[in-house]
Parts: C-alpha cells; structure tokens; sequence
C-alpha cells in the first residue's frame, strides 16, 4: 500500500488544522453558512436531514487493517457504531457532530486517511478496480496512476472551484469493474505491441438526473502525460463548463452540447500549447510509488482445486460461498475473497464497528492486513490463501459477513436515501432490504446467476440505478413514495443505461415485480444466457407484460 | 476595510478604475474593460500612461494574447467566489503567455482561496477585513507543501522528494 512520507504528512496535518480554524470561525460566527458551506464540503462535512454526515476517502479502494480498525473506532466514539460504504469507496458517518469533525480529521490522519475534496465541486475521491493488483484479468496495476492521481487532485489550485464535482475512474482490467464509462474522466489502461502501458481517456460520464455513457476523447495517452492530459480536461471544464444552473453544471452536459469533438479539439490545443510547460511525472516517482505497490511476501504454492471440491462437497454452503464470492487470483495457491455486506435485512453497505474489527484481525491473519472496498457497497480481502479458505469461511459466517450471494438478486446496491439524506424523495433502505429479505434462498439465487440491483431514492442516482441490470428509482408523487423500475442497464465494459419500464409502484409491490421480472427471464432465457444477455436479446415488451400485465402488480402512478 | 495587498504588502491602488466608464481621466494610470481595449486601442496606447485591463469571468484571456506587454495591471474578476474560471486565467496569462507584471483578483475573493491564486500566479488581492493585511498573513501561511507544479515555480512535494533523495546520495 502507498505509505505517506514527510511531506504527505505535512499537508494532511496543515489540512486538519486549517479546518479547525474554519469550524472555529463558523461558530464564532466569522463566516457566514453560504461562505462555511463550500470549506465544509470540501472535508467531507455534509448537512443531512437529522445531523451532519462525514465522508471519508479509501482511495482506489484500497485499505490497510489498522484504517479499518480506525473507522471502527471513530463509528463507536463519535457516532452510532457503525459505518457505511458507499458506491464511491467512501465510508461515511451518519451522526457527526460538527466541532467534532476536526477532532475526527486529525485521527483519520494519523492513519493516513483523509476526507479532502470527499464532496464539493472539485476533484473526487480517485476510484478504481477493488482486484487491483492481483486479478487475473488484469493488463496493469492501476494503483500507481491512482495514487499519482490523488497527490495531483488534492488541493489543486486551479481546480478547486470547479463548475461541480468531477469523478475520475481507472480500470487495469478490460473487465471492468470500476465503472469508467460513467465517470466525469474514466480511464482504461492498455498495453500497445511493445507492451508498454498507455492509458484510453474518456469524458463526459455521469448519472444523476440526465445520464450519459462517456465517450473516447484520445486513444493513448502515455503515462508521463497523463497528468497534463487530465489537466487539460480539466481547464476546459472549468473554463467551458456551466455555471448558470447547477443540473447543468457536469461535465457531461458541455461535452455534450458542444459535442465530443469540439472538446477534444479545445483540449488537444490546450494540451499542445501546455505540454512543454507542464513538468513529465519523472520516472522515479513513479518507481518509488510502484514499490508501495509490491506484491507481498506470496508463499509459493499450488492451487487446490481438488481439496476445494472436496469440501464444498462435504458442506454445500462453504461450496456456494466458494463459488460466489471467492474471485480468481493472479498467484497461484491465492484467491481473492468478497466479504458481503448484505446479508438477508442488512443496509446495503452498513457495517458495525465490532464487525469491522473483526475483519480487520482476519485481514492481519489471512490477507497481509489489507482489505478493498469496492463501488457494490461490498469489501474484499485481496490476499487469502486458498488452504485458509475453510477457516476464513467459518470465521466470516460466524460474522455474518459470508452471504453467499456476490453479484446475485439479493446484492442489491442502495444509497442513504430519506432515511438519512436531504435530497432524497423517497426511501431506498426498506426497498432494498424488501428485495434481501424476499430472495434469501441461496439455491434459487443460484439458479437465477448475475444480476445487479440498484435502488436510489431520488434522481441524483446515488444508487446508480441507470446502470443497474434493474434499476429502482425512488419518486415522490403528491406526497406518496412510488418506484420506477427500468431494465437493462450496465456500468461494465458494455456500459448501458436503463430503459424505464412503466409506471412507477408502491413500495410493496417493488418484490412482486421483481419476482415477475425474474420468472419472465427464467422463462425466456437460452442456456447459459444472464438476465442482462437476455433482456439485450428479447428486450423489454416480455418484462412490461410480466409486470404490468393482467393479474400482476398494478401501477399506481 | 478594503485594501490592496501586493506581494504580500498594502500599497496604493494607482490605477483608476475606468472600466465601464463613458469618459478616461485626462491622464494617471487607467484601468479599462475589454471591450474599451478594442474599442480605443489606439487612443489607450497614445495616452503614455501605464494602462490596466480588467477580464469580467466570461472573458477569456485569449481576447488579449498579444496585446499582453501592453498592461502594466491586469485584473480578474470574481463575480462569485464559487466561480473558478479565472485561476485557469491568471495561469494561461503567466505560464502561456509570459505575462509578468501585476495580475490582480477582484471581486468576491475570499481568504480561503488566496492561496490557491498565488498558486495560479495572483500577486494582488482587493481584500475586505477588519485586518486586511493579518488576515491576509494569516490565510497565506496555512500551506506549506504542494502537489501540483504550477508557474510559480515553488517546489512540489515531487521536486522535494527528488532533491532530498538526491541529497542522500554521495
């Protein structure tokens, strides 16, 4: 993992003691709330419906045993005991105190972690694929160009007030599973003929109110030029983005009105006539940031296939377990395991503080102390052996944290929603805990395979419900909770977005259709076909019949 | 209070704002908006004196790339501090077009941000405050490491690491 040295030190402890004067000088009343506001957002300190909310980075996802042991920590001291993961590998805190907040920065810090730019109109929290670095598929490790990434965008002068906020995404693997496709910047790495790494940039992604799929702005970017190249999209943004309307303001909306073209045409000339003038990252840096990024000390073994099979035979859970959320790993004798944060009731995402401790001493036993969070509100342990893969089974079910069910029906994503956030018109919670508690049979679940769920409780589509292959998407309707459905959508390499199936239903009757939406799949599905492959077949009249149809859940609005 | 630091120090404003003005004072160091500049290009130039131009945040710098040796002064504006633009400006006006004299944030700046503009090449702040200059102290000194290279030419956290490893080596 990157460890920071003096100087990443320095400007996180400047950072922490910055704040402090700024909170300070809010309840002295120095600053006004329309001038505190955007100092607050840009730590993270957000203003919900019952208390402040603090969101806190795990950059690309990655998290050392002693952070986790950290967020435990500050969920019991200075909140209800618990944490959320969110769809952006942020954890947030749901009852913050505010002349609390620096005390919590300056604790988070002495673990390396922060909150800066966690929200507000300037670079985000540095996203990327949770296997990085031992999947299989993988071309190249993103984390360095991550990590180079977070030093740039951390407090960068010309980018701090931006038109609105802007998410950047790296994936290593031509699967991904970072969702690039809808970032403000996603980036896919290559390898050309030679085998050196060059990085595909696209703009102009985003979801919330008026979705978009980025497209390709340049093919190849090298990695020396990758900052300048970032930084050239950048001040095109901020010079061309709008500022009139804040719906508008992504920049999504000028790529798109201007056209993909026009924008590369200002970025090309913007990267031309700046490129001299903006310093190559130099090839030491990025060597000391890869030596953080070392594989750990592997022992040399085998895989056991055969001694797996065999257990899972003995004992069909650790089999379906086995199955669903162990991934394949690139050293032989290792796998990857999904930790699942939800379980039949559980809040997609939500974890106590007890729980979070205890993954965190089974990351120092069985994972060389790290752990990912991954954008489907679910954690990972990158290093497990596969002979301790019983162990760290009984130990994750005693936890409750080995629902077998990793990309399945009941894996269902969902932001805060009303029960939390003052955005929202609607509550994602219960509807997602409706769907975990409906389909809990880990056979059937099987038999249905891969499918995502994604449930937000208002148009800003924190849940990011247009790109699930079942989107929910809560409504307010004269003062009434409804949930339109839509079908089809994807965050993957064939990123898609929804297709809105009907009108919207009471909450009650959100698992009947998903029920009927899934039958109507079994029915029509050729062999081996996933519900996504299916719907793109078939498309979506069969579904709107399932669920709409005579005798079927009616809609109400 | 309002006052004018530069480099740090209060000073006196010399420059007459005259953007949006029907009539130039007769003599004295003027400032213009953009669209005077291209209007009076010539008579401004005549004039002898030092000369000033003021970029509302919808005006790009590129209305003045080679005019910039001309100015003695320019200023941009910051309609709202929300409104970013113009740290993007002031950079393509130092880094790009080598622009060297006074370059000045007016209009809602906030103490917050004037690290950032010094960043992006600000040397002068219209600031408001009870303290002008303390605060302005104050604000300025809360960084000391940065990330980004940007025309300023103080040294990132990059340069820094390069120069101490250098450092160690015999």
């Amino acid at each position: 993992m990157y460890r920071y040295d003096e100087f990443d030190h320095q400007l996180v402890a400047e950072r922490v003691a910055q704040f402090r004067r700024q909170v300070k000088r809010r309840m002295a009343g120095e600053l006004t709330e329309d001038q505190f506001k955007p100092l607050r957002l840009k730590n993270g300190v957000y203003l919900q419906l019952h208390a402040y909310m603090l969101r806190v980075n795990v950059p690309y996802g990655t998290l050392a045993s002693r952070q986790l042991r950290k967020f435990a920590h500050i969920a019991r001291t200075y909140d209800r005991g618990f944490g959320h993961f969110t769809t952006r590998q942020n954890i947030q805190y749901n009852w913050i105190k505010l002349e609390q907040a620096p005390e919590i920065l300056e604790e988070l810090a002495s673990v390396e972690v922060t909150s800066i730019q966690s929200s507000g109109n300037c670079v985000r929290n540095i996203t990327s694929d949770q296997y990085a670095g031992v999947a299989r598929d993988e071309l190249a490790d993103p984390r360095v160009y991550c990590e180079l990434l977070r030093q740039y965008s951390v407090l960068h002068p010309e980018f701090s007030y931006l038109p609105r906020k802007f998410k950047i995404a790296v994936t290593g693997s031509p699967n991904d599973r970072a969702a690039v496709a809808v970032h403000d910047i996603g980036i896919r790495m290559h390898r050309n003929e030679q085998g050196e790494i060059g990085f595909e940039v696209l703009v102009g992604g985003g979801l919330g109110r008026t979705p978009h799929i980025a497209h390709t702005i340049r093919e190849w970017v090298e990695p020396e030029h990758l900052l300048a190249y970032v930084e050239s999209i950048l001040r095109i943004y901020n010079i061309y983005g709008r500022r009139d309307n804040i719906h508008k303001a992504r920049i999504k909306i000028i790529v798109n009105q201007m056209g993909i073209d026009r924008y590369r045409e200002l970025v090309e000339k913007d990267f031309d006539a700046s490129k001299n003038l903006r310093p190559v990252v130099p090839q030491e840096e990025i060597d000391r940031i890869a030596a953080c990024f070392a594989p750990p000390a592997y022992e040399t073994l085998g895989d056991i296939e055969d001694e797996l099979a065999r257990l899972s035979a003995a004992e069909p859970a650790f089999g379906r377990w086995l199955k669903h959320n162990v991934a394949a790993h690139k050293q032989p004798g290792y796998a990857i395991v999904n930790v699942s944060l939800k379980a039949p009731g559980a809040v997609p995402g939500d974890i106590t503080a007890e729980r979070m401790d205890a993954l965190a001493n089974l990351a120092d036993q069985h994972s060389f102390g790290e752990i990912r969070v991954n954008h489907r509100q679910n954690l990972v342990l990158p290093y497990v052996t596969q002979k301790d893969l019983y162990a760290l089974w009984s130990a994750l079910q005693t936890l409750e944290l080995a629902t077998p069910n990793m990309h399945l029906l009941s894996d269902v994503i969902s932001c805060p929603g009303l029960d939390y956030c003052a955005l929202a018109n609607a509550r994602s919670i219960p509807v997602a805990r409706d769907i975990g508690l409906r389909f809990v049979d880990a056979d059937k679940l099987a038999a249905v395979g891969p499918i995502t769920i994604n449930v937000s409780g208002c148009m800003n589509a924190c849940g990011h419900h247009h790109v699930g292959n079942i989107g929910i998407l809560g409504v307010d309707k004269r003062g009434k909770e409804y949930f339109q459905l839509t079908l089809g959508g994807s965050s993957d390499q064939n990123a898609s977005l929804g297709d809105r199936l009907g009108p919207g239903l009471a909450q009650d009757d959100v698992p009947d259709a998903i029920q009927a939406i899934v039958d109507c799949y079994l029915d029509l599905r050729d062999e081996g076909e996933r519900f996504l492959e299916t719907y793109r077949r078939v498309g979506i009249e069969p579904f709107k019949e399932a669920v709409y149809g005579p005798g079927h859940a009616k809609a109400v609005a | 209070v309002t006052a004018l630091i530069k480099n740090g120090e209060l000073i006196e404003d010399e420059f007459i704002d005259a953007s949006g003005a029907e009539v130039l004072p007769p003599r004295g160091p003027v400032l213009v908006g953009l669209e005077q500049w291209q209007a009076h290009r010539e008579a401004l130039l005549e004039r002898g004196d030092r000369l000033g131009i003021k970029l509302r945040s919808d005006q790009q710098p590129e209305a003045i790339e080679n005019d910039v040796d001309h100015f003695e002064l320019i200023a941009l504006e910051f309609p709202k501090f929300r409104d970013g633009r113009a740290y993007s400006y002031a950079r393509i006006l130092r880094e790009r077009y080598g622009y060297s004299k006074e370059l000045r944030a007016v209009g809602d700046v906030l103490l917050e941000q004037l690290h950032f503009m010094i960043r992006c090449g600000f040397d002068a702040f219209v600031i408001s405050d009870p303290d002008p200059l303390g605060a302005y102290r104050a604000a300025t000194a809360d960084y000391s490491v940065w990330y980004q290279p940007t025309g300023d030419g103080r040294p990132t956290a990059m340069q820094l690491r390069r120069r101490r490893a250098g450092e160690g080596s015999p």
